[in-house]
Parts: structure tokens; sequence; C-alpha cells
């Protein structure tokens, strides 16, 4: 890896543990979701977890995360427990949204996680809004914003590129670049292909990084998060990243070829990162080994909370469709 | 005219300045309200309904926005969220179209799929309405459509009290509320009560008393309902108009009441009738109190068109005093 700005044995090892958590974590959805235990839509992160694990190293509790219907890596780097996460994907009351939400709807109100958005470009306003409030209520908190470059071609997305840099906002744009938006590749959908220059129309400082790399998308988010805090107002991510498997559990993947996944695949930020940490000497074999061991006994434990959930009583359909007061 | 008027002492306003000092007590009174919306501030408001307020409280808090409908109501949306107490206000109802997605997907939506952990205290105002040849894209009345959506409370005030007072309740309330203020009644005058400093948004309200025949309505239809139970009133039909003033959650229970009391109905929705407000109301009468009726339920509604321009074909689109007052016989005195 090129970029590693200070990176220390703890949180080159830290990197590697998250982004470990998100991909078997899914690997175990998507075997629940073959077994008919989850259902409904489901699509997952693989490939793309440096992106949201960079990212959220950038952030504190006071920073606020608006996310898309892709959001079990967003979710899982943010800090929300992998039972809750697990629960809500069985549909239990147990569940990070009381199982009303699912796999494209995870709220975290303690951590600032303000929903899995899954109309594409949603979540954009909601960040201009939830920045506004924070200027005024709590000053130099940021709120990051994923989205994916499907959204660029959205009217939502440059109506809040606008907003944010008219009323300087402290917005962290991040684009998920993964080529393709459900099955449209980039270069059909956008007369400028190159992302990260939309931001120049909204006078908005922008980078382009390497989304397979989760340390040079911290160090790029650390640098952005540090320019919203002293006050410059927004700052627009791009991530340059890829989704190894298919959009949702329905793709047959006929817009694409097997020889680009494969390609993509030998970019892998897992292996990548785990050969680099073992030849710089940052990790061993058996602290590999430890790793794997913690992670499958987390995911155990979720899937177990999970089981163990109870279903919401039906008596409760329509709670919270109206609220009787606002959460504290 | 606001400071002659307040010198005056009177308690005589227009409904525009009804929703003016609404709109400032909230800004008065709670630093986390904020005005937002096109031309709010330094153009004063299209409907000139926060003229001045620039002036007295500053751009953070009367902010104008860009033409940008989805992302100026979202923002709205996530400041709500995130413990800020906006008005969103939409020029007209017709451009809330461009901001459906983030009212339904969002803002009636997130509460419920967050499983409550995210209220959406936001209140958003615009103008609705036919009336003033505005054409068929300046006319519509959309807020039967919103009163579909769950999640959402939907407020028509038609008098000057609801004008005045409806924001402030609106406010309080920890849910999304739309409020649909007509266009032709910025420039109705009324009366205000003076110890009247509050209304509930809950409850439908029975403006005229009668026997004889309920008259069901909102918004700019009242005083046409009323001004036809004038009518009937020379003629010995004494009606009841009931103003709904609250589309969503509809107040059954005064509905029932009345209808169940004068035994016949007439409702008078400014909407289409296929699939509207008033479509929902007869359907609850007739599941409710089916076996109360001794008429059938008549409504009268706008002509299945988009509003044109001309006046005598917008007036011919629109519900009119005439109408309401014929049905109404017909309903007490058959032919």
């Amino acid at each position: 890896m090129s970029q590693k700005p200070h990176l220390d044995r703890e949180s080159g090892r830290h990197l590697f543990k998250q982004m470990m958590r998100i991909r078997r974590f899914e690997a175990k959805c998507a075997e629940l979701y073959q077994a008919q235990k989850i259902r409904g839509f489901l699509h997952l992160y693989d490939g793309e977890e440096a992106v949201a694990v960079g990212v959220m190293q950038a952030l504190d509790d006071r920073d606020a995360v608006v996310a898309t219907y892709r959001d079990h890596g967003h979710a899982l780097a943010r800090g929300l427990p992998m039972g809750t996460l697990m629960a809500e994907m069985y549909g239990k009351v147990e569940g990070c949204s009381r199982g009303r939400g699912g796999s494209m709807h995870f709220f975290d109100r303690a951590r600032r996680f303000y929903g899995g958005n899954a109309i594409v470009g949603g979540g954009l306003p909601l960040a201009i809004g939830i920045a506004m409030a924070d200027k005024q209520l709590s000053p130099g908190a940021v709120t990051a914003c994923f989205f994916g470059e499907g959204a660029a071609s959205e009217g939502a997305f440059h109506e809040s590129m606008n907003l944010a840099k008219l009323w300087n906002l402290p917005v962290l744009f991040v684009c998920e670049n993964n080529l393709y938006a459900m099955g449209m590749p980039l270069e059909l959908a956008e007369a400028e292909t190159d992302i990260s220059r939309k931001a120049a129309a909204y006078r908005t400082p922008s980078e382009a990084v390497d989304g397979m790399n989760p340390i040079a998308v911290e160090a790029a988010a650390t640098r952005a998060v540090a320019s919203i805090r002293s006050g410059n107002g927004p700052y627009f991510l791009e991530c340059r990243t890829y989704r190894f498997r298919a959009h949702s559990m329905f793709d047959t993947q006929l817009y694409r070829t097997r020889e680009e996944i494969g390609l993509w695949r030998e970019r892998d930020p897992l292996p990548r990162m785990q050969k680099w940490l073992e030849e710089t000497h940052m990790l061993s074999p058996q602290e590999v080994r430890d790793i794997e061991a913690d992670v499958e006994a987390e995911i155990g434990e979720a899937v177990a909370f999970a089981e163990r959930g109870q279903w919401e009583k039906i008596e409760n359909l329509e709670r919270f469709v109206l609220m009787d007061e606002v959460p504290e | 005219m606001n400071e002659q008027a307040a010198k005056a002492g009177a308690n005589r306003m227009t409904y525009r300045e009804a929703c003016r000092q609404a709109i400032r007590e909230a800004l008065t009174n709670d630093p986390r309200t904020f005005l937002m919306g096109e031309d709010v501030g330094l153009y004063g408001g299209c409907y000139a309904v926060s003229k001045g307020l620039l002036d007295e409280f500053g751009p953070q808090r009367v902010r104008d926005t860009p033409l940008a409908e989805a992302t100026f109501v979202g923002a709205g949306i996530g400041a709500a969220m995130a413990g800020l107490r906006p008005i969103v206000e939409i020029m007209t109802c017709n451009f809330s179209l461009l901001a459906l997605d983030q009212i339904m997907n969002n803002a009636a939506t997130i509460p419920h799929m967050s499983g409550g952990q995210f209220a959406v205290p936001l209140v958003i105002r615009m103008a609705t309405g036919a009336g003033r040849q505005l054409a068929a894209q300046h006319s519509h009345s959309l807020e039967g459509w919103f009163a579909h959506i769950p999640g959402l409370k939907v407020l028509a005030p038609g008098t000057i009290e609801d004008a005045r007072f409806m924001l402030k309740a609106a406010l309080t309330d920890p849910n999304p509320v739309m409020i649909f203020e007509h266009i032709v009644l910025y420039n109705a005058e009324g009366e205000l009560d003076p110890d009247v400093i509050h209304v509930d948004i809950a409850n439908a309200r029975i403006r005229r008393s009668g026997r004889d025949v309920s008259i069901l309505t909102y918004g700019n239809s009242l005083p046409k309902c009323l001004a036809a139970a004038e009518t009937l009133a020379a003629d010995g039909i004494e009606a009841e108009v009931v103003d709904l003033r609250v589309l969503r959650p509809l107040d059954n229970a005064t509905i029932f009441e009345s209808v169940a009391r004068t035994r016949r109905c007439v409702i008078v929705d400014e909407g289409w009738k296929s699939g509207s407000i008033s479509a929902e109301i007869a359907a609850r009468l007739s599941e409710d109190l089916f076996f109360e009726l001794d008429a059938p339920i008549r409504r009268i509604c706008s002509r299945e068109v988009p509003i044109p321009y001309a006046a005598h074909m917008e007036e011919a689109a629109l519900p009119q005093t005439r109408q309401i007052v014929d049905a109404a016989r017909s309903l007490v005195k058959p032919q």
C-alpha cells in the first residue's frame, strides 16, 4: 500500500479487523438469506469495506452518519452492535429498527446513525439539514453522507452540493463509486465520468481516492474532516471501489464480465492489507488467526442473539407511525 | 398596514396577517425555530406572508433558499431530526410535488422505519387551491393527496383564528405537520377573539349549527358553505356547517355525531372527486353510519379537469355556493 501516513500497529490491526468483521458478517448474511432466515432485499458491501472503515476512522462520536441501503458496512464500522443488525435482518424486535427497517434501514440514535436510505440520493438533503442543526447546536460536528455514484445523476445530489457550499455547512460527501448504478455502467449514465470533478462546479474541495485501500481512505477522510471542522464548509471524497457480488440477491449480472470482476478481485482490500501487515511485521499469522476467531465468535453471538429475539407484537404494528414525543 | 392594524389595537386582521403573526410568535419564542423557503426573506413571501420578518429576525432565522424543493424540504427534515424545529414554506402546493419523495419517503416514514428512534418535528406550510386564474400548474388542491399518507398530519385553516394559531400547535407536535393555506383566503378579514390564544389540531369544528343537513368542508370552501347555509336558512332549511380543519387524522367523532343528528350530508371539497378526501369521508360514513342516513351522501367537488385560466371556465370547474345550496336542498326537500 502506497499511502501510509504514520500507520501504527494498532490502527493497522484495527482497519484490518473492521474490514474482516464486515466481510465475514455479510458472508453469513448471504448464507442466512439462502436459508431464508433473512428475506427482502439484501445488498452486500463485499469489496467496498475499505471505504466505510477508512471514513469512520476520521469521525468522532459527535459526528453524524447518513448511509445508503447498502448500509451493513457503514453500520458496523460506525459501531452499531452486530447483534442488533442481525436481529434487524431477522425482523426481530431487538433489531436496531425494531424489525421495521430490515437490511436497508439500519438506524441508531445513540450513535447518530441517521439511517440507511433506500431512495438513491434521498439521504443527501437530510445530511444538509443535520449539518444545519449541528452548526447551530453542536459546532464542530461533521455529517458524513454516503451515496453511490448513481446518486450523482439525481437532482437532489446537485441541489445538496449547492446548498452545502452556499451555506458553508459541515458535510463530508462520500461518493462510493463502484462503477454501476445497479446495472447501469457509469459511462452510460454520466456525461462527466470523473465524479470528483463535479464538486468543482460547487466550489467544493474534492479528492478522488483509492477506495480499495483503507489507509488511503482514512488519510483523505482525515484531511477532509480537519478542513470541515476548521469551518471551511463541505468536502467531497470520491472513493473508487467495486462491489464483488451482485447488486442484490436477485441480480444475474448480465452487465459486467467475469474478467472485470476478476481484475478488481486482485485489488481486494482484505488480502492486500493482510499481506502488507504481515510483510511489515505488524501482524503475525497467529494474530490473523486470533482476529478471525474473534470475528467468528462475534458473528456467532450475533446470530444467536437474532435467533432468540422476539417478534414485535402485532398490536404494536402502528406504533411510531405518529410519535407521542420527540425522543431526547 | 400591519403597524396600522396594531396601532388601532384591533383584533381584526387578514388571514395573511394572522399567518405572519403566527410565524413571528414562533420565531420569537423558540431559538430552534426558523423559516426557510423560496422568497420568504428579501421578497417577503410570494403571498407577502413573511414580509418584514427578515429585517426582524435576520437571514439565519428567515432563510431564503434556492429553487430546490426536494433539498430544502429534505434539509428541514434532517434539521428536525437533529434537534431544530423548522418551518419550511413551499411557495405553493403545486411545487410540493418536487419534494414529494422527501415528504413521503423520509418525513412520513422515518419515525416508524427507525423503530421510533427519530421523530420529525417539522412544519411545512404551503399555499393551495384555485380561484385566481393562475391556470392548471398553479391551481392544484393537493391536501387530500397528502392526507393519504400515514405519518403526516394535514391541516387546512379556513378561518383567521386557525391561520393565527394552528402553527403554534403544529410546532409543538412531534410529527411532520403540513399546513395548506388557501390562496383566496389570504385577503379574507376577520375578528380574533382576544380570549383565544390556542387551537387544537385534532378536531373538526361546527361553524354553524343546524338540524336538517350537515355540510362537511374545509379551506376556502368553508365561506362558500356558510353563504350557502344563509341562503338555505331563508328557505327554512337549517344547515350545519362542519369545518374539517384537520384532514389527517380525520375527526370521525365530530363528523359522525353531526351526520347522525341531521341524517343528511353534503361534502364540499375543492379537490377532484376521484380518490379524494371527500371520497374517504363518504366511505367512512357509509361504513359506519349507513343506517343513520335518510338520504344518499352528496359531494360537490372540482370538475375533473386541469383548472383552466379563463374566468368563466375556472368558475365552472370549482365548487360554487349555488351548487351547495342545490345539493343540500335536494336532500332535505326532494322534488
